[in-house]
C-alpha cells in the first residue's frame, strides 16, 4: 500500500519536479552570467560603452581591433595586479 | 569682445586669434592639437561633439614628467609588464564627452606603440597597453599632454592602487537575493491561492526544503552587513536602524526554518527574501557617489611624485618621500615646493594659489624660509630641505585630521527613530506574548514572532536613502556635489556658517584696477599695456585685461626683474612697471594694504595702479539670506584692508577675523565645535583643509570640481556659490520629505502590528503587506524629492 502511494507521487510530481530542476538551472545560469558580468567590472562604467559603439572603425584593420579590445576590457578595468 | 569660438575649445579667440588651416583658435596651445590631430586624420575628434578640447592655460615644462623615467616610480605606476608590454593606468581629470573617450581610445593612430586603450568614463581613467621597449612611459604621458590630455600622477596614487571592489560584492549580494527572491516567490504562489490548503504535504516540502536551501544564502551572505553593523553599533552602545532589521530577519529566518522542518509549508521564506532585496537595492541607490572626484585628497594627492636633488653637483630625480633633511634640491619653473625648505640659491618667486587662494607670487630672497605647497614662477631655485616632507607645516596640519575625525557619524536622526521604534516594537511583542500565554505557549510564540516580522522597518530604513540618494543627484546636477547622504543631515543642523576669504568670497583669478595719481593719457596707458602684455605676472595680466587702451606699441627692450617688476624701452621712452621699491627707489618697502603697481614712464613717477581682488557675483544677497538664519564668521588669511567693506556685507552681528593662519582657522573652528555650535566651514585653498577637516561640515568651492580641492564633505562649483543658501535650504525640504514617509510607514506597521497581536498573521499578509510597503515609500520619496526639487531649486 505504502508502496503504490509513493509510486503515484513519483510519476505525478516528475513533471513538476523536471520543471522546477529546469528553472533551478536556467535561472542559476543566469545568477552566473551576471556574477561573472559584476566581477570581470562590466558594471564599473555605464557611460563610455554607449558611446564608443557608435564610433566608426574607418581604417583598414576595424575587426582586428575590435576582437582584442572586447577581450582586454575583460582585464583591464580590474587593474587589482 | 564678440570674436570668434576657438576650433579646439570653444573659448573666445578675442581680437586677435590664431589662424591656421582657415580656422580660428583661441591660442597656440590649441592649434598645435589640432595640427597633431590633423596630421593623423583624427579629425572626427571635432565632429562627434564640436569644441570639444581642452584648453591648457599655463604650458608645462618639458621637464614635468622626468620623473616617469625613474625605476621605482615606474615600477609602482605600471599595473603590468612583462619586459615589452605593459599595462597603465593614468587618471585624466579632463576626460569630459564623447570626443574625449573616441580620441583617447584611438591613441594607437597617434603612436602605433599603444597596443589598445580604453576609457572609463565615471573615473576619469585611461588605461593604455603600450609596448614599452618602443614608447616610454614618459613619451606616453607627454603624447597625452601634448593633446592636452594632461595625466595626473600623485603620490596618492602611488601608495593605494586599484579601486574598492565593495561596489561589485553589492552588486553580487543584490544578485542573489533576486535569485532567491524570485524562486521562492514561485513555490510559494501555489499556497496563496484558494484551495492552497489542498496541496499535497509532499509538494510543501519539496517547496519548503527548496526554499530553505536558497534562503541561506540570502540570509548569510548577501544580508550579513546588517548583522555585522548591528552588532559593532552594540558594542558602541548603539541602537541603529539595523537591530530592528537584523530582529526582523531573525524572527523570519527562524519562524520560517520551523515551518519547514516540521512539515507546515513555506513560511515567511518569500517575504524574508524579498526584504533583503528591497533593502540593498536601497543601500546600492544611497552608495552610488561620485567616483571622479575625490573628497579624501590629502597632501599626497597634491604633490608630486618627484623632485630633483642636486647631489655634489649632479641632478637626479628621486621621490619626495626619500627626501632627508639638508637635501638640496631644484625646483623649475611652475614646480611645487614639495617641503619646507630654506631658499639657496636664485630667485624665489612663490605663487601660494592653491594654499591661500591668493594668486599674487611672493618674492622671496636667498635664505628665506619656503613653506610647502607654492609654487615657483619663473627661473629655477634651489631650496634646502630643512624638514622633510610628513613634518611639513601643512601636510602636519592635515595629518591631526585622524584625531579629530567626527565620531557622530553614527548619531544621526534615523539613529533616534529606530531607538524608540525598536524600544516600542519589543515592548508590543513582549506584551503580546505575555496576553496570549494564557491561551498556549504555541500562540503566544507565534504572535511573538509575527510582531518582529510583521514591524521589520524595511520602509523606514529605505526612507532616508532614497530621498537623500536624490537629494544628492538633484545637487550633482546644478553643481553642488556631496560626499555620501549624511552631508545632508550634517547641513541641515548647520547653526554657524565660517567663510574664508580669499578664493572663497573673492574669485581668485579675476581683479578690479583702479588708477591713482596724476592724469594718465591714452598714449601712456597704450604704452603700459603694450609693456605687461609680455609678463606673465598675475598682476601684469590683470592689468592687460583691464586697460582698455590699444596695446599698439612693441617695446624695443624688456626685462622681467622676478619680484620687482618690469622695465623696458617703448621708441626712447624707459617704462618701468612694479613694485614701489622699483619704480619709485625708496628704500622703504610697500606698507599699504593693498595690492599697487608703480608706473614711472620717461624716469618720472606718474602714480600707481590699485589692484583688487573682485567678490564673487552675488556675494552680498547669498550673506543677506544666510545672515537672517546663521551666525557668520569671516576667518582671512589677509590684512585688514577690506575690514569695512567686509563688515558691511556681512552686516554687524558677524564675526571678521583677518591675518589668520591655518592652525588659527582650525583652532577657532574646534572652539566653535566646542561651544556646542554646528559649524559648517566654506573655504577653498590648502590653507582651509585642517579647518575644514575639523568642522561638522567643510565645502570647498572649486572652479573645476575634478582638479584639486582639499579634503571636504561637499564639493561647490563656483558659478554656483549665488545658489548656496538654496542649496542649504533644501535640506529642510528633504527632511520633510523623510518625515513624511517616516509617518507612511508606520500607518504600515499599525496595520501590520494589528493584525500580528491578534495572532492572524499569515505569510500570505506579509507578502503583500511587506512590499507593498517598501515600494510605496520609495515612490513617495522619490516623486517628492524631485518635484520639490524642480519647484525650489533654480
Amino acid at each position: 500500500m505504502l508502496l503504490t502511494v509513493n509510486r503515484n507521487f513519483i510519476t505525478e510530481m516528475s513533471a513538476i519536479i523536471f520543471l522546477i530542476v529546469i528553472g533551478i538551472i536556467v535561472a542559476g545560469g543566469f545568477l552566473i552570467a551576471f556574477v561573472w558580468a559584476v566581477k570581470s567590472g562590466q558594471y564599473d562604467d555605464d557611460y563610455s560603452p554607449s558611446v564608443r559603439m557608435l564610433f566608426e572603425n574607418k581604417q583598414s584593420k576595424p575587426a582586428e581591433s575590435e576582437e582584442p579590445s572586447d577581450k582586454q576590457e575583460k582585464d583591464n578595468p580590474d587593474p587589482k595586479q | 569682445m564678440a570674436g570668434q569660438a576657438c576650433v579646439h575649445c570653444g573659448a573666445d579667440c578675442g581680437k586677435s586669434p590664431v589662424i591656421w588651416d582657415n580656422k580660428a583658435f583661441c591660442c597656440h596651445g590649441c592649434k598645435t592639437v589640432y595640427q597633431i590631430l590633423h596630421e593623423k586624420e583624427m579629425g572626427e575628434y571635432y565632429q562627434i561633439q564640436p569644441m570639444s578640447g581642452i584648453r591648457v592655460e599655463t604650458e608645462s615644462s618639458s621637464n614635468k614628467f622626468a620623473f616617469l623615467d625613474n625605476e621605482d616610480i615606474k615600477a609602482q605606476l605600471l599595473d603590468f609588464t612583462d619586459g615589452t608590454i605593459s599595462k597603465v593606468k593614468f587618471f585624466v581629470p579632463s576626460i569630459h564627452c564623447a570626443s574625449c573617450i573616441w580620441l583617447l581610445e584611438h591613441l594607437d593612430t597617434l603612436n602605433p606603440a599603444v597596443n589598445y586603450s580604453a576609457v572609463n568614463f565615471p573615473r576619469k581613467e585611461v588605461y593604455i597597453t603600450f609596448r614599452n621597449d618602443q614608447v616610454s612611459l614618459r613619451q606616453l604621458a607627454e603624447m597625452l599632454a601634448a593633446i592636452h590630455y594632461v595625466p595626473e600622477i600623485t603620490l596618492d596614487q602611488l601608495e593605494k592602487k586599484g579601486s574598492s571592489k565593495t561596489g561589485r560584492n553589492l552588486l553580487v549580494k543584490i544578485g542573489i537575493a533576486a535569485f532567491s527572491f524570485l524562486n521562492i516567490m514561485m513555490y510559494s504562489f501555489p499556497e496563496y491561492l484558494p484551495g492552497g490548503d489542498l496541496l499535497e504535504q509532499d509538494f510543501k516540502d519539496v517547496f519548503g526544503w527548496l526554499s530553505f536551501l536558497l534562503i541561506l544564502p540570502v540570509v548569510f551572505y548577501s544580508a550579513s552587513d546588517y548583522f555585522l553593523t548591528a552588532y559593532k553599533g552594540l558594542r558602541h552602545n548603539i541602537i541603529s536602524i539595523d537591530i530592528p532589521i537584523t530582529l526582523g530577519i531573525m524572527a523570519l529566518f527562524f519562524q520560517s526554518s520551523y515551518a519547514v522542518f516540521s512539515g507546515h509549508g513555506i513560511g515567511y521564506m518569500d517575504s524574508l527574501a524579498g526584504l533583503v532585496f528591497f533593502l540593498l537595492i536601497g543601500k546600492w541607490y544611497q552608495g552610488k557617489t561620485y567616483e571622479a572626484l575625490s573628497f579624501e585628497r590629502d597632501y599626497k594627492s597634491y604633490f608630486p611624485v618627484a623632485i630633483t636633488r642636486l647631489l655634489n653637483g649632479v641632478e637626479e630625480i628621486v621621490q619626495i618621500k626619500t627626501l632627508k633633511k639638508g637635501d638640496l634640491i631644484l625646483v623649475r619653473n611652475q614646480e611645487l615646493v614639495p617641503t619646507d625648505s630654506r631658499l639657496v640659491k636664485g630667485k624665489g618667486n612663490i605663487d601660494y594659489a592653491f594654499v591661500t587662494g591668493e594668486s599674487v607670487p611672493v618674492p622671496k630672497q636667498k635664505d628665506d624660509f619656503i613653506y610647502a605647497g607654492g609654487r615657483q614662477v619663473g627661473s629655477s631655485i634651489e631650496l634646502e630641505v630643512v624638514k622633510e616632507v610628513e613634518q611639513s607645516y601643512l601636510t602636519q596640519l592635515w595629518n591631526q585630521k585622524e584625531t579629530s575625525t567626527r565620531v557622530n557619524t553614527l548619531d544621526n536622526h534615523i539613529n533616534k527613530i529606530s531607538q524608540y521604534f525598536t524600544i516600542a516594537v519589543l515592548v508590543i511583542a513582549f506584551s503580546a506574548f505575555g496576553y496570549w500565554l494564557s491561551e498556549s505557549l504555541e500562540t503566544a510564540v507565534f504572535v511573538f514572532t509575527s510582531v518582529l516580522i510583521i514591524a521589520c522597518p524595511c520602509a523606514l530604513a529605505l526612507t532616508i536613502p532614497f530621498t537623500f540618494g536624490n537629494t544628492m543627484r538633484v545637487f550633482g546636477r546644478k553643481g553642488f556635489y556631496i560626499k555620501k547622504t549624511d552631508v545632508i543631515e550634517q547641513l541641515h543642523k548647520t547653526t554657524t556658517i565660517v567663510f574664508d576669504k580669499t578664493g572663497t568670497l573673492t574669485l581668485s583669478r579675476q581683479m578690479s584696477v583702479e588708477f591713482k595719481g596724476d592724469e594718465i593719457s591714452k598714449d601712456e596707458l597704450a604704452m603700459i599695456r603694450s609693456m605687461v602684455r609680455h609678463s606673465s605676472h598675475p598682476l601684469s595680466a590683470a592689468l592687460y585685461h583691464k586697460l582698455e587702451s590699444e596695446a599698439g606699441f612693441e617695446p624695443d627692450s624688456y626685462e622681467e626683474i622676478p619680484g620687482l617688476g618690469i622695465t623696458g624701452l617703448i621708441g626712447k621712452t624707459r617704462i618701468n612697471v612694479g613694485s614701489k621699491q622699483f619704480v619709485t627707489g625708496s628704500g622703504e618697502a610697500d606698507s599699504s594694504k593693498e595690492s599697487r603697481v608703480y608706473v614711472s614712464i620717461a624716469g618720472e613717477q606718474i602714480g600707481y595702479f590699485s589692484i583688487k581682488n573682485v567678490y564673487r557675483e552675488g556675494l552680498q544677497s547669498v550673506i543677506k539670506d544666510l545672515g537672517t538664519k546663521y551666525d557668520l564668521h569671516l576667518l582671512s588669511g589677509d590684512n585688514e584692508a577690506e575690514r569695512d567693506h567686509l563688515q558691511q556685507v556681512f552686516g554687524p552681528q558677524a564675526t571678521l577675523h583677518f591675518n589668520q593662519s591655518p592652525s588659527d582657522k582650525k583652532t577657532y573652528v574646534e572652539n566653535l565645535r566646542k561651544a556646542r555650535k554646528h559649524v559648517l566651514m566654506i573655504g577653498d585653498g590648502l590653507n582651509d583643509a585642517g579647518a575644514l577637516a575639523s568642522s561638522d561640515t567643510g565645502i570647498s568651492i572649486a572652479d573645476d570640481v575634478f582638479s584639486f580641492s582639499p579634503a571636504c564633505d561637499a564639493i561647490l562649483e563656483s558659478a554656483k556659490f549665488d545658489q548656496l543658501n538654496s542649496f542649504i535650504g533644501f535640506t529642510r525640504t528633504s527632511f520633510l520629505v523623510v518625515r513624511i514617509s517616516f509617518v507612511i510607514s508606520f500607518l504600515y506597521n499599525l496595520i501590520g502590528l494589528s493584525f500580528a497581536v491578534s495572532a492572524l498573521l499569515s505569510p500570505l499578509i506579509a507578502a503583500i503587506l511587506m512590499p507593498v510597503s517598501s515600494v510605496s515609500v520609495v515612490i513617495f520619496a522619490t516623486v517628492a524629492t524631485r518635484w520639490l526639487a524642480a519647484r525650489k531649486l533654480k
